[in-house]
């Protein structure tokens, strides 16, 4: 075990800033990127899904 | 083999890619899953604290993964659209496109985590060494690949034109790798090669080697997620979309 408590562990020997700065931005981006990549198939299936009822609609008034 | 080619045709086309991508996509997401808590563990107990670096070189862990998979999507997105432009394959132009931000994402990953370990080692955020700035120019490539295509409304001229950026943005990668041999700046020498046994302990190499697992694990699932989206959305006016489960609810 390389820690003798939770506050050694987070001031990784005085480097803390710089191991959380950039393990925290990988952990940021990591986590929002497949959010926006769900995102994007979410909106195109909304978009599908109305186009599909508007087109429903429209023959069920040509009738 | 014609049996072969036929079955490799057959995924080559939206339609059947589509579902298959959405079978494969929680694999990679657990693989991943799976290598980083392995990876993050040895990174952070198990690998000892450098004699050098002190706890600081521990970003390294984050560090090599984000560079490698930079230039390795690069090579694969290039790969892809080379592929589109000469074979008119319209999924082979989706992968690349789909690519296209995971690479950017990873390439301004490896600056950044890159800066965070150069501030208390060097003493400086930034500096032009020969690594950093081919390094910084692949980031561009990449954000210039997304603006050409995002740029020209129809899709498949986008294709032609972001796969002739991206053919010769890959000259740039050998750059990259050698940039530590060829010139002789600041940023250090491989520790991990090809041809040679590497040169750091093994507990760190390991961390390092299934860090590097665990964010090629999550390239491909969230790649996967996104040309799933982007399969909907050129293929929007198609009966097969319009047939789909997803959409028909």
């Amino acid at each position: 075990m390389n820690w003798e408590s939770p506050a050694a562990f987070f001031a990784m020997g005085g480097y803390g800033l710089y191991v959380w700065g950039s393990f925290g931005a990988c952990a940021l981006l990591m986590i929002a990127e497949p959010i926006l990549a769900a995102k994007r198939r979410r909106d195109i299936l909304r978009s599908l899904r109305r186009e599909r009822l508007a087109e429903t609609l429209d023959s069920q008034g040509t009738e | 083999m014609n049996n072969r080619l036929i079955h490799w045709f057959k995924f080559a086309s939206p339609q059947s890619f589509y579902p298959l991508a959405g079978k494969m996509i929680p694999w990679f997401w657990g693989l991943a899953a799976i290598f980083f808590v392995a990876g993050l563990y040895i990174g952070f107990f198990v690998a000892p604290t450098d004699f050098q670096q002190g706890e600081g070189y521990r970003i390294i862990f984050v560090h090599v993964p984000a560079a490698w998979m930079s230039m390795f999507i690069y090579l694969v997105m290039a790969f892809w659209a080379g592929l589109g432009l000469a074979l008119n394959t319209r999924l082979s132009s989706m992968m690349a496109q789909a690519l296209a931000p995971t690479g950017a994402i990873m390439a301004f990953l490896s600056l950044w985590t890159g800066a965070w370990w150069g501030k208390p080692m060097w003493g400086a955020w930034w500096v032009w060494d020969a690594r950093l700035t081919s390094a910084l120019i692949l980031f561009f490539l990449y954000i210039g690949f997304i603006a050409l295509q995002a740029a020209i409304d129809d899709a498949r001229r986008a294709d032609k034109a972001g796969a002739i950026l991206a053919l010769v943005g890959v000259v740039n990668v050998p750059i990259i790798y050698f940039s530590v041999q060829w010139w002789n700046t600041l940023h250090q020498g491989a520790s991990v090669s090809l041809t040679r046994a590497p040169t750091m302990a093994t507990t760190m190499l390991w961390g390092m080697l299934i860090m590097a697992l665990a964010f090629w694990m999550y390239s491909i699932a969230v790649a996967l997620m996104r040309v799933r989206a982007i399969i909907l959305e050129r293929e929007a006016h198609t009966e097969w979309v319009k047939e789909l489960p997803e959409v028909k609810n």
